[in-house]
């Protein structure tokens, strides 16, 4: 009942967050700008699922929140020592 | 309903703290500022919603749901790796601070 209203807030919300972080990725003035930008959207984007996965009564959005999580952070680390040593696998 | 009352409370409290840590990423002045938003409000925020999420799942179909703690725990533990790295990173790189030099390290070196 109260969920129901409280839900297309909530998607606004997570979605105006996830346009900041595409300005931050698109403006940043750095690497390490981009890098965060990209780690901030791919959390965010782990929050839009775990809503959508509310919003429609759906356990499948879960499995594709955890591989999100795993991925993102490996992308991180991955980055993070490309910018440091120039290269990922030695 | 009551169950209801307090999904929807951390609902609205996880999307306001992971849009506050956004536009803490947009809006403050340097790399090291940023890095303080999307890694401490924003994982506060994404645990407040995953915890809705358990909540709700639980309610809905009579047994516990609790593999939403798996992505919880998971957050929690490498976003201040995430962020130690990206700080490492900014420093190898000498990325532009606003911060002010110490004054140790400006009288030693004459400024």
């Amino acid at each position: 009942m109260i969920l129901a209203l409280v839900m297309p807030v909530a998607l606004a919300m997570i979605t105006l967050a996830l346009l900041l972080n595409l300005w931050g990725l698109l403006r940043g003035p750095d690497m390490p700008d981009r890098v965060l930008a990209l780690d901030t959207l791919y959390i965010d984007s782990i929050a839009l699922l775990v809503l959508l996965g509310i919003q429609f009564d759906s356990q499948l959005y879960f499995e594709s929140a955890l591989v999100l999580a795993l991925l993102g952070f490996l992308a991180t680390a991955a980055f993070c020592r490309y910018l440091v040593r120039g290269s990922i696998i030695d | 309903m009551l169950i209801d009352l307090l999904v929807s409370a951390l609902v609205l409290l996880g999307t306001a703290f992971a849009l506050i840590g956004s536009i803490g990423l947009a809006r403050l002045p340097d790399f090291f500022t940023r890095l303080h938003g999307p890694t401490k409000a924003t994982t506060l925020g994404i645990g407040a919603m995953l915890v809705a999420s358990s909540l709700h799942f639980s309610s809905q179909s009579e047994r516990l749901a609790l593999h939403e703690l798996l992505v919880t725990v998971f957050l929690f533990m490498t976003a201040p790796v995430s962020a130690n790295l990206l700080a490492k990173a900014a420093l190898h790189l000498r990325v532009r601070s606003i911060a002010a030099i110490p004054r140790a390290f400006r009288d030693s070196a004459n400024l």
